[in-house]
């Protein structure tokens, strides 16, 4: 809602010489959010005077333009002497042509400046000195128009020299307000006004002057045959004058708050809105055909709407009709076939009330936002309806010689406003300062409510019975009537008070978990990225899943924000590889990105209910909630490539590959005190030669490896391009949740090294398990230190060499002891992988 | 053993004896040479040791005076030794540690530069302030019910925001499930599942079918807060929300509610943060205008309210008992204010230098 101050100013007694800007802060401290304050015409500055054509000379250039040499008499205060006119005059040139001696003109003198910053000087054009220039509306910033300059009426009460600012409406503060749903009144000057004059104390007129008289059925016939149109007020005005243009006040004004100018009966329709908040409609009478109904659509029935277009009407649609068939998509846009017209003579006035959720869902199905529907979907005062009527008729009558008919038509009734009842303490319990009794029931008559103190209660404890005015639907539970008092009392005047919570009990162990993790893998070189969670089925097919896959569950988006991502992603490498290919595009080669967040997969298919808002749902129906809901787990994934160490003046660098991703599973696991056991695994996207299940426990939580070559190729990767993928909230599940400490021994440790021979087929970790079982419980700890394949062991076979360390809690171990611990380690890896010691 | 000169244990052989070694000793000018002038002066071989060996060789009185010198003497020579043995020690680890000094600033690493991403960092100090007043964190799915992101909250069913132009719905809409559009149904789930009083803050990933552009994307992150409990009045909101204001912008950041509209509470505001780059001198000077608060002298941080007792009662709480306050705003949003992000898109991009903008810490 744009909102002139010169048209509020109207309505509302303002504080001399208040400007735009310090009643928006009244507004935004009241709760309206005034997005900005428009300036309009500040700098457009004088002397610009109303000026009088004395006498014109048209001059054909060699350019093949025709000028005017003008001599305007702009009052005694700036003419200058002239030989030819004894009051004097001012010379300009001009290139318009729209105008004749003895015309009233707009004349910018040397030293004004004009829309744009254009400043005005006395200059030499065209063999003359132009002593100031005769304006056009775009020059002066109050419309587009540059066919000719603009020539005041005769009967606009000025004279050469008068100031023609007022006239021309050149200047005004417009307040733009972007209104809330729940105060739809404030898309109106009269709702605007109100809440001006109640914030500042000042005195508010109300346009809406007239009682909605009762039923009556003298004007043109209606009929209201749905319960979605409780009201419908039709006046007459018949004999209108087209050729009237609208003023130019009201031009301004419509112009300001947003709209064009029309046509006048256009206009009138317009202005009355903007100023009431009431939509109105005008029908040409000679177009109708038969009473006007008010009914919801029926299956088939169409409408061509003003905008041209053919609108298909569903059953919900509430419409106007006549004998004709449709004429009107009721509150939200009237029918092409009964629109006004140049040849409109008689007009038959609409001001009626829509239910707002009915007005909704047509705009919502029809996505016809308009002016009408706009304030209809939030609420308009039914109240308003007949007096708006009524101010569109009389501007008929007095711009465009109408003459408005005596038998009206007022069908239905404006609908009981509901009452309720509150503590009058309730407003200082829940705002938390105290409001006296007699404060809250002056702030809520002031809004306009009837408010009746109940004699039976007792001074302190007194129960108010409220009903809201006709423009505050909004008004309805007792909370409603504690944020209208809130907002009169000043948000700005609330204590600020932290509430004390009981003991809370911190983070939960997943979420302590969570941050480990993260802060973890972040210490170790790892980078989080955010990505979108959107995926397409090709980006599957790309990375070889199968059809049976689980990650093909896909859930689909009904309005995906790209169709080329219309599904919920089942993992999240697709988003980590577009962020590769991001990175690498703009030279960020080496690469170590995760990402922890959550996947979907299609669950049982079913509905969700929707439950009665009126009590708590029962347990079957939030477990059917859940029930529909896809699966959603946690994942936690990561892509590397490049290096991870670059090479430096200590060394050579490390590629970033399948080693980083074992590592990245690792260090996730270790954060919780965990360990992966990892076995050979073929999965999609990964190399089949070079991927791990990633187990805890026996349970699989996920897999880590190189990528396959094709998916390298498919998602244009670096070559050798490593990923981990795992289920993060299973980590979590799995990981140990306690843990004992043991006896740290002061005895000396005994190392051992030995270098078994294996097939290359047994793998580091069986022959590591061996070890550990046959070692006994004096081995303290083993480590893999050496992988060799070579000339030295057989063909098909590969040295792998360990570390033992033994340790007795209590005692200095013998070199007998560490022997035999060492042996019946060895034996057992012997009998298990067929290793075969090799000596050192 | 070979014949040896008869040793001269006389004072004056004794004295030269000792001199030669303390002059030996002194000019020895490293380890090395000092443990040659040792051998000769104080080996089995020296001068003063064969004269110790001769003692025996003497009559006894004089062995005893003779055995007095060469005590005496050895005494000076283990001395002069030390002091010299010292001193060419100091002096050699002053050279060892002159010669062993590195460049402190080559380039050292242990590994790649990791980092947590911003917005999540930001999450966990915002949810850090909370839980240091004793709140918990709520989570929940973001594929959501209908229910509960709209009908539980006190959305009609004719709400605007529940149109497909605003809402991204799982196929089939009548199916009922969303991604949800904000972290509210945390809310409404904490009142169905949690014991009353309740003190959490939801923070998570949020869906709006909404641009992209520098100021929107369509995947962002929330914060909201929900207090339900006895006697909670808009005071305590206000006073929670100061809190968390300063502990996101420092002490002196000033905030204002703003009356507003939400579905869900009632009263409503909006909050706001004075400017804190202009703090306000750009109102109505557009000689210097300010690209932070667009010259409004307020920034837009979040929604807030009282929880409407529609809510509480859809949530099977007894509006009698209970009253509640909420609050919301927009990670990315305070992560812009705080460190001057400037493009949203960076931080859903996936480009490591924003993730590593911020050294992996919300600061």
């Amino acid at each position: 809602m744009r909102a002139p101050l010169s048209w509020l100013a109207e309505h509302v007694d303002l504080p001399e010489g208040m400007t735009g800007r310090e009643l928006g802060e009244v507004l935004i401290r009241a709760g309206l959010e005034v997005e900005r304050v428009d300036e309009v015409g500040a700098e457009v500055t004088g002397p610009i005077v109303v000026g009088r054509v004395l006498a014109s000379v048209d001059e054909p250039q060699s350019n093949g333009k025709t000028i005017r040499w003008v001599q305007v008499d702009v009052g005694p205060t700036h003419n200058q002497p002239h030989p030819d006119f004894p009051q004097g005059c001012r010379s300009v040139v001009c290139g318009a042509h729209n105008f004749v001696v003895g015309d009233l003109v707009v004349v910018s003198l040397p030293g004004s400046v004009l829309a744009g910053g254009f400043a005005i000087s006395a200059r030499k054009t065209y063999g003359h000195v132009s002593d100031g220039m005769i304006c056009a509306e775009d020059e002066l910033g109050i419309g587009n128009d540059h066919t000719g300059i603009i020539v005041l009426p005769p009967d606009a009460g000025l004279s050469p020299g008068d100031d023609p600012a007022g006239y021309l409406v050149l200047r005004d503060d417009v307040l733009e307000i972007d209104v809330s749903p729940d105060i739809g009144y404030c898309l109106s000057i009269r709702g605007l006004a109100r809440e001006s004059g109640q914030n500042l104390g000042v005195r508010f007129t109300d346009v809406v002057d007239k009682a909605t008289p009762a039923t009556k059925a003298d004007g043109y016939p209606v009929q209201l045959a749905d319960p979605a149109c409780p009201l419908f007020v039709a006046l007459g005005v018949t004999g209108i004058d087209q050729s009237v243009r609208t003023p130019r006040w009201m031009a301004r004004r419509l112009v300001m708050s947003g709209m064009r100018s029309i046509s006048l009966a256009v206009d009138i329709t317009n202005y009355v809105m903007l100023e009431t908040g009431q939509p109105l409609h005008a029908y040409d009478a000679a177009l109708l055909r038969g009473p006007i109904v008010v009914r919801k659509a029926r299956a088939g029935e169409s409408l061509v709407t003003l905008d041209d277009q053919t609108r298909t009407l569903d059953p919900d649609d509430l419409l106007i009709v006549d004998d004709s068939g449709p004429i009107g998509l009721a509150g939200v846009m009237g029918g092409a076939s009964t629109e006004l017209r140049g040849t409109t003579v008689d007009v038959v006035i609409e001001a009626a009330q829509f239910e707002p959720n009915t007005i909704s869902r047509t705009l919502r199905r029809h996505n016809l936002p308009s002016e009408a529907s706009k304030r209809f979907h939030r609420g308009v005062d039914p109240n308003a309806a007949y007096s708006a009527a009524h101010l569109a008729a009389r501007l008929l009558v007095e711009l465009a010689g109408g003459t408005l008919s005596a038998d009206e038509t007022v069908a239905g009734a404006v609908p009981d406003m509901p009452l309720q009842a509150i503590d009058a303490s309730l407003p200082s319990a829940i705002l938390g300062v105290p409001v006296p009794t007699e404060r809250v029931v002056e702030i809520l008559r002031e809004s306009g409510c009837d408010v009746e103190v109940d004699p039976s209660t007792i001074p302190g404890q007194e129960r108010l019975s409220l009903v809201p005015p006709t423009w505050r639907p909004d008004l309805r539970d007792p909370y409603d009537y504690v944020e209208e008092v809130g907002r009169k009392v000043g948000f700005d005047t609330l204590p600020s008070i932290v509430p004390t919570a009981p003991v809370g009990r911190g983070l939960t162990q997943g979420q302590r978990a969570r941050r480990a993790i993260g802060s973890r893998l972040a210490a170790t070189g790892f980078v989080e990225v955010l990505t979108f969670p959107f995926v397409s089925a090709e980006d599957l097919d790309r990375m070889g899943v199968d059809a049976d896959d689980e990650r093909r569950a896909l859930v689909r988006l009904a309005n995906p924000l790209a169709e080329t991502a219309p599904f919920l992603r089942t993992s999240i490498l697709p988003g980590l590889f577009a962020a590769v290919a991001r990175n690498t595009s703009r030279g960020n080669d080496d690469l170590a990105l995760y990402e922890a967040g959550s996947v979907f997969f299609a669950g049982s298919g079913e509905s969700a209910p929707i439950p009665s808002v009126e009590h708590r749902p029962s347990a079957e129906e939030l477990a059917a909630i859940e029930s529909a809901l896809p699966r959603q787990p946690r994942h936690l994934a990561a892509v590397l490539c490049g290096l991870w160490r670059r090479p430096g003046w200590t060394g050579p660098g490390t590629p970033a590959g399948w080693q980083q991703a074992f590592a990245f599973a690792d260090e996730a696991a270790a954060a919780l005190g965990a360990a992966f056991e990892r076995t050979p695994a073929q999965r999609a996207p990964w190399h089949p030669g070079r991927c791990a299940e990633l187990r805890l426990g026996g349970e699989l939580v996920g897999y880590a490896g190189e990528l396959h070559p094709e998916v390298v190729h498919e998602f244009g990767l670096p070559e050798r391009t490593a990923a981990v993928e795992l289920d993060l909230d299973a980590l979590i599940r799995l990981a140990p949740v306690d843990g004992s400490i043991r006896p740290v021994s002061g005895h000396p440790v005994a190392k051992e090294d030995v270098a078994l021979v294996v097939p290359a087929d047994v793998s580091a970790a069986e022959v590591q398990r061996a070890l550990i079982d046959g070692a006994g419980e004096l081995l303290e700890s083993i480590s893999l230190f050496d992988v060799y394949t070579g000339g030295q062991v057989p063909a098909g076979h590969r040295s792998l060499a360990f570390a033992l360390r033994f340790r007795a809690p209590d005692r200095t171990l013998t070199d007998a002891e560490t022997a035999a611990a060492r042996t019946a380690a060895v034996a057992v890896a012997e009998q298990r992988c067929g290793a075969v010691l090799r000596a050192f | 053993m070979p014949s040896e000169q008869p040793a001269d244990l006389s004072p004056a052989a004794i004295d030269r004896m000792v001199a030669e070694a303390l002059a030996a000793f002194a000019a020895a000018s490293s380890g090395a040479e000092l443990k040659a002038a040792r051998a000769a002066h104080a080996g089995e071989r020296s001068p003063l040791s064969l004269a110790n060996r001769a003692i025996g060789t003497l009559p006894g009185p004089e062995r005893k005076d003779a055995g007095q010198r060469l005590g005496a003497a050895r005494a000076a020579i283990n001395t002069a030794l030390s002091a010299r043995e010292a001193e060419i020690g100091a002096a050699e680890l002053q050279q060892r540690l002159i010669d062993e000094r590195i460049d402190v600033t080559l380039p050292v690493e242990l590994g790649p530069e990791g980092a947590r991403h911003p917005i999540t960092a930001l999450i966990d100090l915002m949810s850090d302030v909370f839980l240091d007043m004793g709140w918990e964190v709520a989570e929940g799915p973001e594929a959501e019910g209908e229910w509960l992101n709209f009908d539980a909250l006190n959305f009609t069913p004719e709400h605007p925001a529940r149109f497909t132009s605003d809402t991204l719905f799982v196929a089939p809409l009548e199916n009922h499930v969303v991604l949800r559009t904000h972290t509210s149904p945390v809310q409404a789930r904490s009142m169905l599942t949690r014991e009353l009083p309740i003190y959490v803050v939801c923070p998570g990933k949020v869906y709006r079918a909404d641009e992209f552009d520098a100021t929107h994307v369509p995947v962002f992150h929330q914060l909201e807060g929900l207090v339900v409990d006895k006697g909670i009045t808009l005071a305590h909101l206000k006073g929670t929300l100061d809190h968390l204001a300063s502990s996101m912008f420092g002490d002196g950041i000033e905030t204002r509610m703003r009356p507003h509209y939400f579905p869900f509470t009632e009263p409503s505001a909006e909050v706001d943060l004075k400017c804190f780059v202009c703090h306000g001198a750009s109102v109505g000077n557009p000689d210097a205008p300010c690209r932070t608060c667009k010259s409004q002298g307020w920034i837009e941080w979040g929604g807030c309210g009282v929880v409407n007792p529609r809510v509480l009662t859809a949530c099977g709480i007894d509006t009698d008992v209970y009253s509640g306050f909420a609050f919301g705003m927009g990670i990315e949003r305070t992560l812009m204010f705080r460190n001057n992000a400037a493009d949203m898109r960076d931080m859903v991009e996936g480009d490591v230098r924003f993730s590593r903008s911020l050294k992996g810490m919300a600061r």
